[in-house]
Formats: C-alpha cells, structure tokens, sequence
C-alpha cells in the first residue's frame, strides 16, 4: 500500500488497503494517542487532522488518506494554535478520565484554526460530534474560548 | 518493549520501598475484637495497617514515589490521594512521583474502586501514612544530630533542627529513616488543618493532565506488547444464550485472522464470568472485526429469548398495583388514606442505561509458564486477579494486574469478565499476548446494565395539602440476580439508595417492594438505585406541592422538616453505605441548607422569559447531601435546552475542591444525558441498540450551558462524604420539575426524547 505522511514523518504499514487509518495507527504503528470509541464516526475520539480538516480516523481508509497531511495527537502540540489548545485544556482541568481528550483537542484545534472567534454556537456545531461521558463539556467550551483570547483572533 | 510495561517494571532505588516490601510480606493480619465493628478501610477483607512502608519511597535523591492503591478513572483520585500523603509528610509535591499499584489486596488495603468512597474511606489512613513516615524522618535526623526529637521539625522536604540551624533533606534521611519502627498509630500528631499544605487548598494540578492532553495517558486499551495479537468476540446476543454449533471457515480466510476459537460460556447467574461465544485472533483489530463478520454461528438463545422491554414495563407496574412485600412502615397508611381531603397517584418508570465508558472493556493478558500478567482499566484489580487465577487454574499470587488509566469506568469496570476473555485466548494461543478489545457495539449489547424501575406513588393529603399517608411501591431487578440465584427484590444496598433513607416528616408510611425478575445482566451504573428512587420521590413531591398550590422548595422544606440527626435504622436502613450509624447519621440540618443554598444562589422564584421554568430536587446519598436547581427552556416543539444549572453539595471537608467542582459539572451532563436520551431496550431477549447513534448520551450540544457548583464549607470534624456518584440523583427530578413549571407537563418516563413534540 502506499506511504502514509504522519506527523511529518514518512510511515509504510502493510495493512490491506481498506483497513482504517485509526487501527493502522493504533495497532500496527503503535500510536495509541488516537482513541477508539465507537468505529462508526459516531463520538469523535479517532479524531485526527487530514490536510488541516479534521477527520474520523475510525471509518477513513488509509487508501483515502495515501499523499495527505496526517497529524495525531502526538504531535498537535507542535502546532502553536494546538499548543494553546493544550494549554488552555491544563490551566481550566479539563480533563476527567482524559479518554476522549485527543479527540477534544484535535476537534477544537481544528475549529480554531478555521474560525479564531467561535461563537457558543460555532462551538456546538463542531464539538457535538464528540462525546465525552464524563461530562466535562462546559469546561471544554471555556477552554476554547480561552484559547481563543489567548490567540487574540490569530488562525 | 513498551512504555506500559517499563513502568510497571520499574524498581525504585528508594530504601524505603524496598523494606516496604519485605514488611509487606510478613505482615500479621490484624486481628479484629469480635465486638467491635470497624468502618472504612479497617472493615476490609484484608483490614488495613498504618505502614508507610507500603505506600512510601524516598530515593536518595530526595524523590518521594508515593503509590496510589485506587484507580483513576476521572476522578483525580491519583492526585488526591497521594496529595493527602504528601501533606502529612511535608513532602515538596515537586519532588513527588505516583506510582499506580498493581491489584493486590493483602498488601495495600482495599482497591475496589466504587461507591464513592476512595477518599472517605482513605483519607485518614493516608494521612496516618503520611505523618508516621513523616515522624520516621523526623527521628532519623533527631538520631543522627544527636537530639530529642521534640527539638526536630520536618518542613517542606526536609528536616530542620531550629537550635542549630540545621538541616538534611529528606534524601538523606531516607535509609536511616526506613531501618525504625513504623510508629503506632495511636501515638502519631496528625497536622492541624491550619498546617495543611496542599489539603483542601486547590494548589495541585493533575498529576496526569499532561500526560492526557497529549495523547501520552496509557489506558487499558492502549497496551502494546511484542508479539501481541489481536481479539475480539462474539457473544450470544441473549443472556444465557450458547453456542450450538459455528463455521469458521470464512474468516479464517480474512487478511490478518490468526485463529478462532470457542470461549465456554457460564450459565447465569454468571457473575464475573464471560458469556462465552467465539473469539477471533488476528494480526490487528481491524481484522479480528473482519473476522468476526465473517463467522457463521448457530446460537441456542435459552429462556431469555422472551425478555421485551415494552412487555416487562406493563408488567412492572401491574406488579405495583396490588399490595406486595412490606420493606418498611410507621403509622397506618390505610386509616391516614382514609382521612385524606385528597388523594394522588403517580407512576415513574426509568429504563435499563449502559454505562457506556469511552474507553470500551478491553484487557491484554500474557501467560508465560505459571505466571500470568495482565494490563487493564479495571475499576476492581482484586476481583480480576481471584478470578483470572481462578479460570486459569494457578494461585493469585502468580497473576499480576498492572492497573492502567481508566478511560472511564462508571460501574462497568467492576466486572472483569473482559480481562477473563482475555485470559482465556491467551491460554489457547499458549501464552502470548492477546489484547481483547471490546467494540461498542459489544459495550452496548452485553453490558451489565442499569436496572429498569417502575416506582408507584400515592399520597393522601390533608385539607391543608400536607401529606397524612405516603405510599411507594419500588419495582426493580436486583443486582444479586448476577451473583447467585435471583432474589427478584432489591437487597439493602439498593432499599438504602434513597427508597427507605427519606426522612419526611409524614405520619403514615409504607414502602413496598414487589418481586421483579432479572432477564439481562444488572450492574452498577453511577449513583445505581439512587437515580430511579429521587426521580420518582423528587418528582412526587413536586406534584403534591402543585396540588397543594404550595411553592416546591417549600414543600419539600416542611416535608423534612426541623433539623435532627435520624438513625438510619430507624428509616428502615440497615446498610448505610457501610459506614457508622453514629459518625454517619442522617442530618436533616445539612440537607435542608444545601436547598437552602442552591434556591439562595439560583435565584429560585426569579421571572423568566415564557417556556422557561425552574425545578428543585435534594437527594441524599453516598453520605453526601445535594440539591439542584435547572433552569430549562422548552421551545414551541418541544426542543429542551438548559441554560442553567444551580448545584449544592455538602460532601463534608473537601480535600480537593476542585477536582470536587468537576465531579459535579460531569455528573450533571450524565444526569441530563439520562434524563433526556439514554435508553437501553430489549426485544426478543436481545438489545436494540448498538451504538451512539440508537443509544444516545449527552453531548455539547444538550449539556447545561452554565453549571455553578456550590460547596458548602465544612471543617475536618465533619466526616466525609462520597464525591463521584451524589451529583446524579437529583438532575433529572429537578430537570423534570422545571419542565413542568415552564410547560405545565409532567414528564414520567425517562428518557424525555420526544415526549414534548407530541
């Protein structure tokens, strides 16, 4: 199958081509900073970045994805709107049981990136897709507002 | 190799943790007087023995590796406790480190991390553990200064010698300090809370936030190991259901699939034991689900092929129609019924839930020779170490359970039957190592699921719209079903989750509990009985408070009435969640302050715009009193949307407020995501959902946009109270009520869903 570009890295996985891209980075590169929750784009948790856009790793084929730009979890810090992401995550304790966070992060990054002001409804748009059971959603929306400011509008 | 195993492996210089060891080892069990009933970690199988020894390392760079015995699974318990520790031990929590003990009970007390109770039940002794390593220290330097201890002083990681002006870390002390005698515990000084450093202070950040926040958090699912192959199951999609026959031929041809082999189910009550089906191994997840879709499998499903949801409500409220088993009774509810200007009549019904954890069940196991190690997100360490050994034929001791992060755990993690899955198709495969991972789909559709209830009210009331007589008929299956043969009536833990401990002042009572009989596997589910009995009771009130044309807050006020401290015992409660009838009696003073406190700080009785209202529920539980207003806006369909929420919690002296804030935010969203979405049905004896999109959790979106959390101050006199589960119980009553204020509909039946478009 054709190489894969994750985290600026070129990474061959002999996995048949159908097989998606979260069980290609969990079990066959060992990356398990991308969480498996339901595999069917139902909760978010797989969620990486495909060319900036954020994407559902569990139903995303790696033939989709042959070329593209990856970025997981283990690198979002590296990116300066990421990193005030994860910033923002730790000063507000965001995190309960932590699980379904790289999936946080990733979404609200991604919703930065594209919008630097989100509104309470810019935020339910693109954060609902991601469940958290433990219920930490209104910190979650603290924290991207936060993130938000500390970026000053900055994409 | 990876990380997990590293860390697990890891062997710590500290002197400390190496006497530790040896001490741990010929421990003497305490020995209990026969008379004298002990609470807490002292009431424990394994009892419990103020060693600092087993929780405590100095290395001799001055790092102090302090153990934690208690799963995290987001509750910060892996910063709480050993902050608790730390500050007995006046350790510079810079220069602390956790280590997350493995499942072994005879050594570090109890680890079943459940019932809200790591804290309240260890508090104390982790303070104890603290302060006696602390004193070891202190008399190390005294010994080697060659000066009464009381002249020492241990302060911020070190000892000083005020006199003298001397000083020597706590690195230094450490191999000293570990060759004394681990101090009795009735001669330890306790800090003052004066002293307090980092208890109660809100100073400490998780230990694993940053860890979580950059996908580096190891959770159960997470273990990587050479070699390692890949399973999942399938499972009988009816409890008690059997394999008859299966093909594996087709996905032995699927890319990747290893094997497949046949996992002997047990028959219910199958307890802790896997429900048996067949399993397929391959090279990764991906195709072991590959593999899975591809078996042929004839199923005999068993007696429970006729369980329907819709058929089981009818009959539980049939069942709470007519008189039935007498749980509890003061007075006489027929002559007070018969008194009544009025009399109503209510019925609340509240379906299975699954827990649902983000992180599904998954468990990795290695067996080479005799010894079996495991790695998984287990809220019961001990559990699934008794019974791994158990299916494998070896003794405990040769089974190891590295316990991981918790990607959440709700109840659902108290039951290893996945870690023995995985047990069992390691021993097939000879040994290597297999990790399990359960799909969602196998999350939702063989679960061990909340109860389904129907709770039947009557209340007679007097011309001035006080209650005369109080009627409850609580029909639920029993979690016991699962252990041994079905008990088809609630035991005392579940009567003792807000059915009997209701302290309202009414003449004549009676609670009653007619037979209920289990189809599917019942678990825990956060906060358990809890959520069915305050939805009917807090719902039930409100309607009585509308009846009598009173304000609810008020109602529910001078149904408490005065201040007093009850007995349990003399509600019809033996079970107390464990603890003292004494220390923990019922205090009807702090449950009407924290309603007092969350109408105070909700503005209860403000104006608000049209479709919007306020609802009020208090419930007591886990030995913690809460109240909470919603504030909740219906629109013309019937859309819900909660602007705000009001919460009042009086859990005794805080520890770690903030950690203790977000326990309540989170339990809120579950308790709104409950109220609102979350159902599990049966038809044909098997689940109809299968995933987030049928069994619907809260999500951003439905979540309360402004949770205020309000804790009353408490001083450490005040034994503590249960943090993780008493946020629920009252969030859907309060939702429900606040519904009716906006709408004028009484919501009965949970999940809401759809209820107020029709």
């Amino acid at each position: 199958m054709p190489a894969l570009n994750i985290n600026g890295k070129t990474v061959n996985a002999d996995v048949p081509q159908d097989t998606p891209l979260l069980w290609t980075l969990r079990d066959v590169l060992g990356m398990t900073g991308t969480k498996f929750g339901c595999g069917m784009a139902l909760c978010g948790a797989c969620t990486v970045h495909v060319d900036g856009a954020p994407t559902r790793a569990c139903i995303t084929p790696v033939s989709a994805v042959a070329g593209k730009k990856i970025t997981t979890i283990e690198a979002i810090g590296a990116d300066p709107v990421g990193n005030t992401v994860q910033a923002a995550w730790l000063e507000l304790g965001v995190p309960q049981c932590g699980y379904c966070q790289s999936g946080q992060i990733m979404a609200a990054t991604a919703l930065l990136h594209q919008n630097p002001k989100p509104s309470d409804a810019d935020i339910d748009a693109a954060m609902s897709g991601n469940i958290c059971r433990c219920g930490t959603y209104p910190r979650i929306r603290a924290a991207i507002k936060q993130a938000a400011s500390t970026r000053g509008g900055r994409t | 190799m990876s990380e997990v195993i590293n860390v697990s492996r890891r062997t710590f210089l500290g002197t400390l943790s190496a006497a530790g060891l040896v001490l741990a080892v010929g421990r003497p069990r305490l020995a209990f007087a026969a008379d004298e009933q002990k609470y807490g970690a002292d009431s424990m199988p394994n009892g419990w023995v103020d060693s600092p020894l087993v929780f405590v390392a100095i290395a001799e760079d001055g790092t102090v590796t302090i153990t934690c015995h208690r799963q995290e699974m987001g509750q910060g318990v892996r910063t709480s406790l050993p902050m608790v520790v730390a500050d007995e031990l006046e350790a510079d929590w810079h220069h602390v480190q956790i280590r997350q003990a493995p499942g072994d009970q005879a050594r570090f007390g109890n680890q079943d991390t459940d019932g809200s109770r790591s804290m309240r039940h260890f508090f104390e002794p982790m303070r104890r553990c603290g302060a006696s390593a602390r004193t070891m220290l202190e008399q190390a330097a005294a010994a080697r200064w060659g000066v009464p201890v009381a002249e020492v002083r241990a302060l911020n990681h070190e000892v000083v010698h005020a006199p003298t002006q001397r000083k020597l870390g706590y690195g230094e002390l450490a191999v000293a300090a570990s060759r004394l005698p681990v101090p009795a515990r009735e001669t330890l000084i306790l800090k003052t809370p004066a002293e307090f450093r980092y208890i109660g202070k809100g100073n400490v950040k998780l230990v694993d936030g940053p860890d979580m926040v950059a996908g580096r958090g190891k959770y159960g699912i997470d273990t990587v190991l050479d070699g390692m192959l890949f399973a999942v199951v399938a499972r009988p999609a009816v409890y008690g259901g059997k394999v008859v026959s299966y093909d594996a031929a087709a996905a032995l041809k699927v890319p990747g699939v290893v094997q497949v082999i046949e996992i002997p189910g047990t028959p219910p009550p199958s307890e802790f034991q896997p429900l048996g089906g067949i399993a397929v191994v391959a090279r990764n997840t991906w195709a072991a689900i590959k593999g899975r879709e591809a078996l042929k499998i004839t199923w005999d499903d068993g007696p429970n092929a006729t369980y329907d949801s819709t058929a089981y409500k009818a009959a539980l409220e049939k069942s709470t129609r007519s008189p039935a088993q007498l749980v509890h009774e003061r007075g006489n509810v027929e002559t007070g019924m018969a008194k009544a200007a009025r009399r109503l009549q209510a019925e609340y019904y509240i379906p299975h839930m699954a827990q649902a954890p983000m992180e599904p069940p998954a468990a990795t196991v290695r067996i080479v020779g005799e010894r079996c190690e495991v790695w998984t997100a287990t809220q019961a360490p001990q559990a699934t170490r008794e019974r791994v050994a158990k299916r494998l034929g070896i003794p405990s001791e040769r089974v190891t359970v590295n316990v991981t992060l918790l990607g959440g755990g709700f109840g659902r993690k108290s039951k290893p039957d996945y870690v023995v899955e995985a047990a069992l198709i390691s021993q097939a495969m000879k040994g290597a190592p297999v990790k399990l991972t359960w799909t969602r789909e196998d999350d939702v559709q063989h679960g061990y699921y909340h109860t389904v209830s129907v709770e039947h009210l009557e209340a007679g009331l007097d011309s001035a719209g006080k209650p005369l007589a109080w009627l409850h008929r609580s029909a639920a299956p029993a979690i016991a079903s699962v252990f041994g043969p079905d008990p088809k009536h609630e035991q005392p833990p579940e009567l003792g989750m807000g059915l009997v401990n209701v302290p309202f002042l009414i003449p004549n009572l009676r609670i009653e509990n007619p037979e209920a009989e289990a189809h599917t596997r019942i678990g825990w589910y956060r906060s358990v009985s809890n959520i069915p009995h305050a939805f009917a009771i807090q719902s039930f009130v409100a309607e009585l408070a509308a009846a009598a044309g009173r304000d609810p807050k008020d109602y529910l006020l001078e149904l408490i009435g005065p201040a007093r401290r009850i007995d349990p015992r003399t509600l019809g409660d033996s079970w107390n969640y464990t603890e003292s009838r004494e220390r923990y009696a019922f205090d009807t003073g702090r449950l009407r302050r924290v309603i007092e406190m969350v109408a105070r700080e909700s503005g209860w009785g403000r104006k608000l715009p049209a479709g919007q209202g306020l609802g009020i529920a208090a419930h007591y539980s886990f030995v913690t009193y809460v109240a909470a207003v919603v504030q909740v806006a219906v629109n013309e369909k019937g859309e819900v949307t909660i602007p705000r929420v009001d919460v009042a919690v009086d859990c005794g002296p805080q520890v770690n407020p903030e950690r203790i804030v977000a326990q309540f935010e989170g339990a809120c969203v579950m308790g709104v995501g409950n109220a609102l979405l979350s159902e599990i049905s049966f038809k044909a004896g098997r689940v109809e959902q299968s995933n987030f999109h049928d069994y619907q959790v809260a999500r951003m979106n439905v979540a309360p946009r402004d949770i205020r959390v309000h804790l009353v101050a408490s001083d450490f006199n005040v034994p503590l109270g249960g943090v993780g589960e008493p946020g629920v119980p009252p969030i859907a009553p309060a939702l429900c009520n606040a519904i009716f204020a906006a709408t004028g509909k009484r919501i009965r039946t949970l999940p809401i869903a759809g209820q107020l478009s029709a």
